[in-house]
C-alpha cells in the first residue's frame, strides 16, 4: 500500500495557457490550454514525436517554451526558462519518472531516495533513512536497499525511482513513459506500483503507450497529434468512442495488438 | 674495433646514495605541479563547459597555449623570462612547480571537461527534478561519477609530468636527471648511472600506476 500525505493547496495544480514550442523551425507544442486539477490522474497518449513528452518536461522546466504561461502549483514558468519563483523551488513540489529510471549508479538504492529530502529539504538523515525504508517497502523492493542500481533489474530500478521521486513528498508527479524501456515482464511490477500511488490520491500526469493501463488508471485521456491537443476526455469516451478522425486512426493502429 | 665494455656494477650500485637525494625533489616538482594543476584543471575544465562565452574563451585560450607549447619552454619562460617582467629572480624549484601546473593544469582541463561531458543528461535531469540546485547537482550526482571515468587519463597525466620533470635538470634543479649529470661528471660511468635514473623513474611511475589501479578497482566496485 502507497501512502501519501495530501498538502492543502490550490484546486487546479497545472494550468497551461497557450504554451508554444519550437525546436529550431519545427513547432513541437502548439497552443497547449491544459488544466489539471488536484487529485486527477491524466494519462497523455500519441505516436512517437508527437510533443507529449515535451509537454510534460515543460512542466517541471526541464523544456524551456516560447510563448505562453504555466501555472504550477501557484508558481508561474514564464517564455524562455523564466519562472515568478525559482525553478528549484517548483521543482521541489514535482516529481518525475524517466524512462531511462535515471537512479544514480554511485549511490546505494537507500541514498538515491534519501539524497534530495536531506539535501533540499533539510531532512535529518535518521529521518530520511526511515521514510526511504518505508517507501522502498511499499514499491517491495525493501530487501535491496543496500544495493547499487546496477545490481537491479529494470523494474526494480524503476521502483526505486518512483521511491525515490515520491521522497520529496511532491505533490504532483509526472511520468515519461515509465515502462517503455521494460523488458515486458516487469511492465506489470511497475503500473501496479503506479496503480496504488493513484488509488492513494496522488495527481499524476503520464505519458505511456500502456492503452490497458491508461483505460484503468485515468481519470481523463488525452490524446496529442503534432503538437496539438486533438482530443480529450474520460477513458471510455476516448477509446470506445473516438470523435476525431486522427485520434481514431492512432487507436486503430495502437490498439489491435 | 673491438668492444670490451663491461657494465660496472659496483659503479651502478655506488651511485644510487647520491641519486637518492635527487627524488625528493622530483617527487616534490611531479605532485606538487600536479596538485595545482588539478585545481587549475577543475576549474579551467568547468569554465570550458560554461555556456557563457566570456568564461569559455579564456579556458580555451589557456587551454591551447600550454598544450600546444613545450613544457622544455614553459619552464625556461617562467626561470629566465619571467624575471625580466618582475624584477626579481624566480626559484628554480618554484618554476618546475610552476611549469608543471600550468602544463598538466591544460590537458587535466581536458580531461574534466570529458569526464562531466560523458555522464548521461539524464543524470543533471534527474538530480534538478528532484529540486537539488545546479551546485548540488553537480557536487553530488555529476562530479563523483565524472571523477571515477577521468582516474585512467589523470594516471597517464600524472606519469607524463613525472617524467616531464627531467628536463628540469637545465634550470639547475637538483632533480634525478641533475644528480646523475653531476655524478657522471665525476666518474665517467653514464651507462651505468642513467640506467639508475630510468630504473628510478620507473619506480616512481609504478607506484602511480599500481597506486591508481587500486583506487580505480575500489571506486568502481558493483558499476
Amino acid at each position: 500500500m502507497i501512502d501519501i500525505k495530501k498538502k492543502p493547496g490550490a484546486e487546479l495544480i497545472v494550468r497551461m495557457e497557450k504554451v508554444n514550442k519550437f525546436f529550431g523551425s519545427l513547432h513541437v507544442l502548439q497552443d497547449i490550454d491544459l488544466s489539471v486539477t488536484h487529485g486527477e490522474v491524466v494519462v497523455i497518449i500519441g505516436a512517437s514525436g508527437s510533443g507529449k513528452s515535451t509537454l510534460i518536461r515543460c512542466i517541471n522546466g526541464l523544456e524551456e517554451f516560447q510563448h505562453g504561461h504555466i501555472e504550477v502549483d501557484g508558481n508561474q514558468l514564464l517564455p524562455n526558462g523564466k519562472s515568478s519563483k525559482s525553478l528549484q523551488t517548483i521543482r521541489t513540489e514535482v516529481g518525475m519518472v524517466f524512462q531511462q529510471f535515471n537512479l544514480f549508479p554511485h549511490l546505494s538504492v537507500r541514498d538515491n531516495v534519501t539524497l534530495a529530502p536531506i539535501k533540499v529539504r533539510g531532512t535529518s538523515e535518521s529521518d530520511a533513512i526511515e521514510n526511504a525504508d518505508r517507501l522502498l517497502e511499499q514499491v517491495n523492493i525493501a530487501d535491496q536497499a543496500d544495493k547499487l542500481p546496477g545490481q537491479l533489474s529494470g523494474g526494480q530500478q524503476q521502483r526505486v525511482a518512483l521511491a525515490r521521486a515520491l521522497a520529496m513528498e511532491p505533490r504532483l508527479m509526472l511520468f515519461d513513459e515509465p515502462t517503455s524501456a521494460l523488458d515486458p515482464e516487469m511492465i506489470g511490477e511497475v503500473l501496479d506500483a503506479m496503480r496504488e500511488l493513484a488509488k492513494a490520491g496522488m495527481t499524476m500526469m503520464i505519458v505511456t503507450h500502456e492503452m490497458g493501463f491508461a483505460r484503468e488508471v485515468a481519470d481523463r485521456v488525452i490524446y496529442i497529434h503534432k503538437g496539438q491537443i486533438v482530443e480529450q476526455g474520460k477513458p471510455e469516451e476516448v477509446f470506445d468512442n473516438p470523435q476525431n478522425e486522427r485520434t481514431q486512426s492512432f487507436l486503430g493502429r495502437v490498439l489491435k495488438h | 674495433m673491438d668492444v670490451t665494455f663491461q657494465f660496472d656494477w659496483h659503479a651502478a650500485i655506488s651511485s644510487i646514495p647520491y641519486l637518492l637525494t635527487g627524488i625528493p625533489y622530483t617527487l616534490l616538482i611531479s605532485f606538487g605541479g600536479l596538485a595545482i594543476g588539478f585545481l587549475i584543471g577543475i576549474l579551467f575544465g568547468l569554465l570550458r563547459i560554461s555556456p557563457v562565452a566570456w568564461l569559455r574563451i579564456p579556458a580555451i585560450a589557456y587551454i591551447e597555449i600550454f598544450r600546444g607549447t613545450p613544457v622544455l619552454v614553459q619552464v625556461l619562460f617562467i626561470f629566465y623570462g619571467l624575471p625580466q617582467i618582475i624584477g626579481g629572480p624566480v626559484n628554480a624549484l618554484v618554476a618546475g612547480i610552476a611549469a608543471i601546473a600550468v602544463n598538466s593544469g591544460a590537458y587535466i582541463s581536458e580531461i574534466v571537461r570529458g569526464g562531466v561531458q560523458s555522464i548521461e543528461r539524464g543524470q543533471r535531469e534527474a538530480s534538478l527534478s528532484l529540486g537539488l540546485s545546479r551546485t548540488q547537482s553537480f557536487r553530488y550526482v555529476i562530479w563523483p561519477q565524472a571523477f571515477r571515468r577521468m582516474i585512467p587519463s589523470l594516471g597517464n597525466q600524472g606519469i607524463i609530468s613525472i617524467k616531464d620533470t627531467s628536463l628540469f635538470s637545465v634550470i639547475g634543479v637538483g632533480e634525478l636527471v641533475r644528480q646523475g649529470q653531476i655524478y657522471i661528471a665525476t666518474t665517467f660511468s653514464a651507462l651505468e648511472v642513467y640506467l639508475m635514473v630510468a630504473l628510478m623513474y620507473l619506480a616512481i611511475t609504478l607506484s602511480l600506476s599500481l597506486a591508481l589501479r587500486l583506487l580505480e578497482r575500489k571506486g568502481l566496485v558493483g558499476q
